[in-house]
Formats: C-alpha cells, structure tokens, sequence
C-alpha cells in the first residue's frame, strides 16, 4: 500500500515537473533547457517575497513570483530565443546557457546551503490505508489532477489554446489562417515557464531550495519526456508514472542512490525499443534515420 | 540621397595563392604559411614566454585541455551534427580509465594514456550508441545526462575510490614533457582533424549533418558514420581527461564538473564554430579569463553562459570566421 499511495504522488510530482518542458517543446520545437532553472528561480522568488518584504502574504508571493517567471520565459524567447529560431545547436546551446547563468548566478548570490525553505500550505498529515500521508503531498495530488485538467481545457476550449495547438500541429498552415507564430512562441515560454514555476511552489516545500534541484529537475524532465515521447502529453502522463513507481520500487527495494540511474536507464531503454517514446505518434519518421 | 552598399572582394593576394602561382614568391608563400606558422611557433613558444610565471605555466596546461575538448565539440556538432553537452564525460571516462591503468594495472604513464585514450573513447561509443540512430535534441539530452549519471554510480557504489577518487596516479618526469605532451597532441589532432574532414570521410560526414536522408540514400550507412565520429571526438576527449588525471597525479568525480562541459562550447561558439582553429583561439580567450575571474566563484560560470549567449545571437560566425574574412578581403563601399 505504502508503494502504490508514494508511487501515485511521486508519479504525480515528476508529471508536474515535466509539464512545461513538453508544453515548450511540443509547441514551438525549443527544448527549453533553462526548464529546471526557472524551476528554483520562482521558488527563490517565493522564498525572496516572503522573507525580504516582510508582510508579504503566501498566496500573493506565490502569484508573483509564478507571474514574474512566466515573464523571465517570455522575455528569453523575445529576446534571445526569437533570433535563432529553428536552427536547433544553437536552442540547445542558448537555452542551456541561460539555464546555467540564472543557476550558477543564484548559487553565486548566495542560494547556498539548507537555509531556503519554503512553509507547507497546510501542516499535519492523515492516514490512509495505514500510510501515514501529510497534507502536503495530498494537495500536490490534487492540485496536479486539476492541473491536468485545465490544461486539457484550456488547449480544447479556449482561442488561445487552440492557437496553440494549431501552431504545434501544422505551423505554416496555421500562419495562413493568420496565427502569430512568434506570438503563441512567446505564451508556450510562458506557460511553459509558469507551469515550471507552479511546479516550484507546490513541491519545494517539500525540501530545501537548493541549486543542484535544478539539474535534477532538467533532468527528471526531460527523461519523462524522452520516454513518453517528446512533445506529446498523454505520453509524458503515462511515462511519469512509470518512471515514478520504478523509483519508488528502487527505493523500497533496492536503494535511495538508485534513483537517477532508473531514469537514465528506462531512457536509454526507451531508445532502443522504441525510439520514438510511449506514445509519440509519427515522431517515428521524423526522428529516426 | 544616393545609396551605398558595402562591396566585400578578395584580395589579389589570396586570388593567386589558390593555384600554383602560390609558390611563385616568398610574398604568397608568407601568405599562406604566415598564420598557420603563428600559430604553431605561438603554442610551442608559449611554455618559454611564461619561464617568469609559474602559475600561468600551469594555466596552460588546462587551457589546452579545454582546447582538445572544444575541438572535440566542434567537430561534433558542426561536422557531423551532433550537439555533445557532456564534454565532462569524456575527460571523466579518460581521466579514470587512465588512473585505472596506472594505479591498479601499475602501467607507465606513458603506456597508460594511450590505453586509456582508446578503451576510454570505445566506452564512451558503447554508452552513447543507443541515441546514435535518432536526430534531433536526443544526442544533447543523454550527454547532458552522462556526467551527472556517472558521478551517482561512483558515489553510490563507492567505487573506484568513491569520493576521494583514486590517488597516487604517476605524474610527468617534468614541466618541459608536461607542456609539450599536450601542445604537441593538441597540433597533431588539430592538423589530423583538418585533414579528416576534408576527406571524403569528412564529406559523408557534413552529408549526415546537413540531409542525413540523401547519405542514406546513397546507401551509407549514416549510425555507422556516426558512431565513427563520436569515436574520433571522443579519442580527443578521453586523451584530455587521461592527461590531466596524470596531471593532477589524481582521478577524482570533478573530472566530470560542469566546466569541461561548458567552457569548450563557448569557446567553439567565440572562436568560430566549424573552423577547427576557431575552436583553439576560443579557448585561449576564455581559460585565461576565467583564471583572472576565479575570485568570483561560480559567478565566472554566469559570465561564460553571457558570452556564450550574446555570442550565438549577436555574432553568431565567432572571432575566427570575422578573422579569415578580413585576412582574404578587402570592403569598399560603392553606389547602389
């Protein structure tokens, strides 16, 4: 029991984590590896608002500072990210960049060591099944579930969203029926960016912030994304939870360390079975030679 | 208002020097050996100009490690169209197979670098084999993921030394071998490189960058190019990690930092991606920088990523491109 109620939330935290970076990706084609930056940037910012500007309420240091990553997301495409559009060494290497400055240049200002914390939206725990569960984990199941589902309604239902999901199907065609690439370009980073930061406020109360969380994150990312199949979101679900319960089985079983070499472990597998992830469609074709 | 327009023409200097009339008079000839004669006879000399300096002397010896490195990007990603972020796993994978070699297998120094130079590069083959077959961002993200991996398995099984790493690792008879052991590598494969590229291996190669469908086409095997030339990058890599685990008589988990990994792509993207050279001059702009930044701490990491950045968006042909083009061509500006 304690496996199956630990996998569901691990599952549930790595699909958060990974959201943003398959939202970029399948929308305007940037691997966005500034992801896991973003990520400590706003719960740095959380952490700033809160203790710096005393009187500063939780919820509205939640909202900013989610509001201010999307804005950091937005401003990287339309400064930097627009000018090497489609030529990909350099994505890679511009937004890795980035990722590593906004990093480096947080450790470097002083975001050393197991002083950053983050308070718990609600204190306690309950039993569940004989599993001793606290609230936190719980709202970051729900919030998640409903994540997810407003997500899927906002892409279905919404102008916006359907620009969105134009542009990631059929850009040109998309242009013609007079959507702005660069523009929906600019909402993904931001979304994006957003739902990295939404991540961050949810789950780092959870631990410290540290920077090295960061690297992990990029990396626990884009494994989910790899083997669900990049850019597609049913399939980042799907991979996360069966990248969270393989974890969770390690740990029980074997050892903490272990963690990341699952995830490394499952991509590579993932690669060499089917190379185009769990449920990339016609990625097939275009990705493998 | 009459218009102009910048006209770029070349040099009449350099129009001779294409055919055989490049060995008509010590003037062409100086045209065409100048640069390449500075460069070498600049590198050999450099251990002599810092005799005063004997901290600089050891910057040296790291600036050209991270020179192979970046040649070793370089070639990947602008020759054959693999973008490496994992330069860290390269020297770390040579670093340890070398110290291996020398501390467990008591081989000499000299026999355990070229060892650990081949069996290193064939591993770093075997683990990035799986990702060969696929285009696109694939390639970056498991070597982003290699080094970090790799740290986890030595300090989780505790192996190899664990987090102390593996001490007593021979060093260098002395300063003079310590030096030119590297300068000499790092010309030999720079010239090698040049060579190999411009072959027709090298032209298969650019095909599998630039339309990897057409090599297919004509019925080359593009995995098997491709796993050739990860092999060649990483011979150049592990040889710069072996060399430095002997330089540091150490091999240790900070063979795989995140510098190795980040300073050669910034200084391919300086020095000019796909010149080779370029990949060189880079690096000895950017390891001296970061020397005198050290007191900064990881600040220099944010100052490089700065660079790197303003780089790729602004002056995205790097130093060594703008460099040939004003050593071929003269600019005039003329009426529209």
């Amino acid at each position: 029991m304690h496996i199956i109620i630990y996998g569901i939330i691990n599952s549930i935290t790595l699909s958060l984590i990974s959201l943003g970076f398959t939202l970029v990706y399948s929308i305007s084609r940037v691997p966005n590896f500034a992801h896991g930056a973003l990520y400590i940037l706003s719960g740095y910012l959380v952490w700033l608002f809160i203790n710096k500007f005393a009187g500063f309420p939780y919820p509205f240091a939640i909202i900013a500072a989610i509001g201010l990553t999307a804005v950091v997301g937005a401003l990287i495409y339309r400064f930097i990210l627009i000018r090497i559009r489609g030529m990909e060494i350099s994505e890679i290497i511009a937004t890795y960049a980035i990722g590593l400055a906004i990093l480096e240049g947080l450790r470097w200002g002083g975001l050393r060591g197991g002083t950053f914390t983050l308070p718990t939206f609600m204190a306690g725990s309950v039993n569940l099944f004989d599993v001793s569960v606290d609230y936190q984990r719980l709202i970051i199941v729900g919030v998640g579930i409903l994540t997810f589902v407003s997500l899927y309604v906002f892409t279905r239902y919404t102008k916006i969203g359907l620009a969105l999901r134009g542009i990631a199907q059929d850009e040109r065609a998309a242009m013609m029926l007079g959507i702005n690439s660069d523009m929906t370009a600019i909402v993904s980073l931001a979304i994006g960016s957003a739902l990295s930061g939404f991540a961050a406020v949810l789950l780092l109360p959870l631990g410290n912030i540290v920077v090295e969380t960061g690297y992990n994150v990029l990396i626990f990312a884009i494994a989910v994304c790899v083997i669900g199949g990049l850019g597609s979101w049913g399939g980042t679900i799907v991979a996360s939870f069966v990248i969270g319960f393989a974890q969770i089985l390690t740990e029980a079983f074997i050892s903490t360390h272990y963690q990341m070499v699952v995830a490394l472990l499952a991509i590579i597998v993932t690669l060499l079975v089917k190379p185009s992830g769990i449920f990339g469609k016609q990625k097939e074709l275009e990705e493998r030679v | 208002m009459e218009q102009m327009r910048k006209e770029r023409i070349d040099r009449g200097l350099k129009v001779r020097t294409e055919g055989l009339y490049a060995i008509s008079s010590y003037r062409e000839i100086l045209y065409l050996m100048g640069p390449r004669l500075l460069l070498i006879v600049g590198v050999l000399a450099l251990p002599f100009i810092f005799e005063l300096a004997p901290y600089w002397k050891r910057v040296i010896n790291i600036m050209f490690v991270y020179a192979l490195l970046a040649l070793s990007f370089d070639f990947l990603a602008n020759y054959v169209g693999l973008v490496c972020l994992g330069g860290a796993f390269l020297t770390g994978v040579g670093g340890y197979f070398s110290a291996i070699y020398n501390v467990y297998l008591s081989f000499p120094t000299y026999l355990a670098i070229p060892c650990a130079t081949i069996t290193g590069a064939a591993f770093c083959t075997l683990c990035l084999i799986p990702c060969l077959p696929l285009r696109g961002v694939y390639f970056a993200i498991v070597t982003l993921m290699y080094p970090l991996l790799f740290t986890r398995i030595i300090e989780a099984l505790d192996i190899l030394g664990g987090t102390n790493g593996i001490t007593g690792v021979d060093g260098f008879a002395n300063q003079y071998v310590e030096h030119y052991i590297i300068i000499l590598v790092v010309i030999g494969f720079l010239f090698a490189m040049r060579r190999f590229v411009n072959q027709d291996i090298g032209l298969v190669l650019r095909g599998v960058k630039d339309n990897d469908q057409s090599v297919r086409a004509s019925g080359i095997d593009v995995t098997r190019m491709k796993i050739l030339a990860v092999f060649v990058a990483s011979l150049i890599g592990c040889f710069g990690g072996a060399y430095m685990a002997h330089l540091y008589m150490w091999a240790g988990i900070s063979l795989f930092a995140l510098d190795f990994s980040i300073i050669p792509i910034a200084s391919v993207v300086i020095g000019g991606g796909g010149t080779l050279v370029g990949a060189l001059i880079g690096s000895f702009i950017l390891v001296p920088l970061s020397e005198i930044l050290r007191a900064f701490g990881t600040f220099r990491i944010v100052i490089y990523c700065i660079i790197l950045t303003g780089f790729i968006v602004f002056k995205s042909e790097g130093l060594m491109i703008f460099m040939q083009r004003k050593y071929h061509q003269f600019e005039r500006w003329v009426k529209v």
